[in-house]
């Protein structure tokens, strides 16, 4: 069991090259469309260096793939709070996501105290805190906590959205 | 002594009421988000720079100066009262401080990592005091091309030096060069891969990457693997220490100190080998050899002073160059440019009221922080406590609020979760973040000298290596490049040596795992 998981680990790390290749080529094909003729000022021009960075990316993708394939891989990071004895947990980190998103879509909608204190509450929920009452409630205080510290004690500027005026 | 003067001047300015208010805020909230576990200085900084936007400058760099010492000290409280790998920095500190924590010592171990936190920033941002100015003049007269070079070597000393895998470290460098070239070109108005959204043509905020690979490339990732049973965190009341313990630590704090700037002054990357190699260096002299392994508290004196030392030591190219060497400093500069301010030799001609405030601030920080923290150490335990869910929630919560404050628009939003999925799948395939890091800020600086250099030698390529610092510089690179292959070929004569300096535990040879590639290619600007 462990000896499938471990080759498909190898595998996967192939993914990184393929971005890294990928990347290479986005980043070449968006240099060949630079007009370097009548734009360049001195010898080198706009496209020069990301030309540099493509073919690099590309080198290592190679590189890197090779490295997989003849049984290296890179090792994860450690941590605090990181066990790294079980599999991954997909699904808080897709449940995290989509606090984050909800977040995303709701600041210029109902404003910050609203969309944070989802976006905190969705994360502790994502990450298996369950206590309905006390989630929400320090969800909501550091949400509205954190507008007043900002918007007005620092100055910078959250939305307040329909809570103009309340807040 | 024209610099000591100065820094008078600079504490005229600091020494405010309100700001050393704003360096006490700044070192509470520093040590305190500093202590959580999973945020190492580097990602404090990140997440608490947007406090700091609505200040005026110099009380902004106060507030900073805090946050930054704050930042390191709390990291080596975590990791003495937590026995689990964080930052690099703090693991030797976490060898004997963990143990004496063990052993009832935990106010011992934490009040000689205060104290000796102190004595070595104390004396590194003295040493900066008077190493800057010298080194400004000589910044001042050097040439695009010499520049070109030394961010060249910045680029391998923190890529080819850190981490066990040379290959995964470039791959980190390119994807920060990457994202570096987002934006319009500067020099010909050109947009280079904005896909057409105008929000790119301005570039990514660096304070959108760093918090995003740092703070929600951490989340995520922590959160895949978070530890089901909770780790055991040792109690402590006030740190304080006999005379004894004076006495067995004063010259491992200094001896660390030695050790540790030098390695944070030169672009020689980050607190790990000066800590290991203090902590060796103490275990040799110590007449308590045999405490060492249960707990002795030259283990936890030297390496943190060292950790400190080479902190200091960082903000010396930083400052005085522009170049930021770990990943503290990219995210220091990143916020020096989001002030309007650009670290430099010139900096220190323009602005030099602001930059010897800075310094002040960084004293007073140094000493706020030790009167603080030796009696709020218990307050500090306490926070490591915090429930997971609501800590790393928070962090998520945090880092939305800096990416948004910046520019008020939720672009910057997505651009933040897009590279914090990028920093998730970095750690998960062992890709160091701090090149990445650097890349992102020093590449288009890099490019820039490139091609000032070129212009003004006609573009001939050989204009990039014609004066003797830059010649040197490059053969540097190169030793370092090829130092896998040196030292396979050229030690391998000399058993006698190499196991003597490897008994001594000196890292002559970063062990490369078996199957890693030792001959990467030198990337070609």
């Amino acid at each position: 069991m462990s000896s499938v998981s471990e080759r498909l680990r190898g595998r996967s790390e192939l993914g990184v090259s393929l971005l890294l290749a990928v990347l290479g080529v986005l980043v070449l094909v968006d240099a060949s469309r630079i007009p370097t003729d009548f734009t360049q000022r001195g010898p080198v021009g706009p496209a020069a260096v990301p030309v540099a960075v493509g073919v690099a990316l590309l080198v290592i993708a190679v590189l890197l793939a090779r490295d997989v394939l003849r049984g290296g891989h890179g090792e994860s990071e450690m941590g605090e709070d990181v066990d790294l004895s079980h599999p991954s947990d997909w699904r808080t980190v897709l449940l995290l996501i989509a606090a984050f998103l909800a977040n995303i879509v709701l600041i210029d909608r109902v404003g910050f105290p609203i969309s944070g204190a989802v976006l905190f509450w969705g994360s502790a929920y994502a990450l298996g805190s369950r206590h309905y009452l006390r989630d929400p409630l320090i969800a909501v205080a550091l949400s509205v906590v954190t507008y007043l510290i900002f918007a007005r004690g620092l100055g910078i500027g959250l939305p307040a959205g329909p809570l103009e005026g309340v807040l | 002594m024209e610099a000591l003067s100065d820094l008078l001047n600079g504490f005229a300015t600091a020494l405010t009421p309100t700001n050393l208010a704003w360096a006490a805020l700044g070192v509470i909230l520093g040590t305190a988000v500093g202590v959580l576990p999973g945020i190492g200085p580097a990602m404090t900084v990140a997440l608490l720079l947007p406090v700091t936007y609505g200040l005026e400058p110099t009380a902004a760099f106060i507030m900073f100066a805090g946050i930054f010492y704050g930042g390191m000290f709390g990291g080596s409280t975590t990791s003495i009262l937590l026995n689990t790998p964080g930052e690099s920095s703090s693991v030797i500190t976490a060898i004997e401080g963990n143990l004496m924590a063990r052993n009832g010592r935990a106010s011992q171990a934490l009040a000689t990592a205060a104290i000796g936190s102190f004595v070595a920033g104390l004396i590194g941002t003295m040493l900066l005091v008077l190493l800057a100015p010298a080194i400004v003049d000589l910044a001042v007269g050097i040439s695009a091309a010499d520049y070109f070079a030394i961010m060249m070597l910045a680029f391998i000393a923190v890529t080819a030096v850190l981490g066990s895998s040379r290959i995964r470290g470039f791959a980190s460098l390119a994807i920060g060069l990457t994202l570096g070239l987002i934006g319009i070109d500067l020099a010909t108005g050109q947009q280079r891969l904005t896909f057409g959204i105008p929000q790119l043509a301005d570039g990514i905020d660096i304070v959108v990457v760093a918090v995003g690979i740092f703070a929600i490339g951490e989340a995520l990732w922590v959160a895949a693997h978070l530890r089901r049973r909770p780790a055991d965190i040792i109690p402590t009341g006030r740190a304080f220490m006999s005379r004894e313990d004076y006495r067995r630590s004063w010259r491992p704090w200094l001896r660390g100190t030695a050790l540790g700037f030098p390695f944070g002054a030169l672009p020689a990357g980050g607190a790990e080998i000066p800590t290991f190699l203090s902590y060796v260096t103490e275990k040799r002299l110590s007449r308590h050899k045999d405490e060492f392994g249960r707990g002795a508290i030259e283990g936890v004196a030297g390496p943190e002073a060292s950790n400190n030392a080479s902190a200091a030591g960082t903000l010396v190219p930083m400052l005085t160059l522009g170049l930021p060497t770990n990943a503290t400093a990219a995210v220091m500069l990143a916020a020096f440019t989001g002030y309007g301010i650009q670290p430099g030799p010139l900096l220190f001609e323009r602005e030099g009221d602001l930059v010897w405030a800075l310094i002040a601030s960084l004293f007073i920080g140094n000493t706020l922080l030790l009167v603080l923290n030796l009696p709020l150490a218990p307050l500090w335990a306490r926070l490591l406590r915090t429930p997971r869910p609501y800590l790393y929630a928070g962090i998520l919560f945090f880092a939305s609020v800096g990416a948004y404050a910046v520019n008020a628009s939720t672009i910057d939003l997505v651009i933040l979760l897009v590279i914090g999925l990028l920093g998730f799948a970095m750690r998960r395939y062992g890709l160091p973040v701090v090149p990445a890091i650097i890349a992102v800020i020093l590449g288009p600086r890099a490019e820039q000298q490139l091609r000032r250099a070129l212009q003004l030698s006609n573009g001939e390529i050989s204009g990039l290596w014609s004066s003797p610092l830059a010649k040197l510089i490059y053969l540097i690179i190169a030793v370092v490049l090829l130092w896998p292959l040196i030292s396979r070929f050229v030690l391998r004569g000399r058993h006698p040596l190499a196991e003597a300096a490897a008994g001594a535990g000196v890292p002559l040879e970063a062990e490369p795992p078996p199957a890693d590639d030792d001959r990467v290619p030198e990337e070609r600007p």
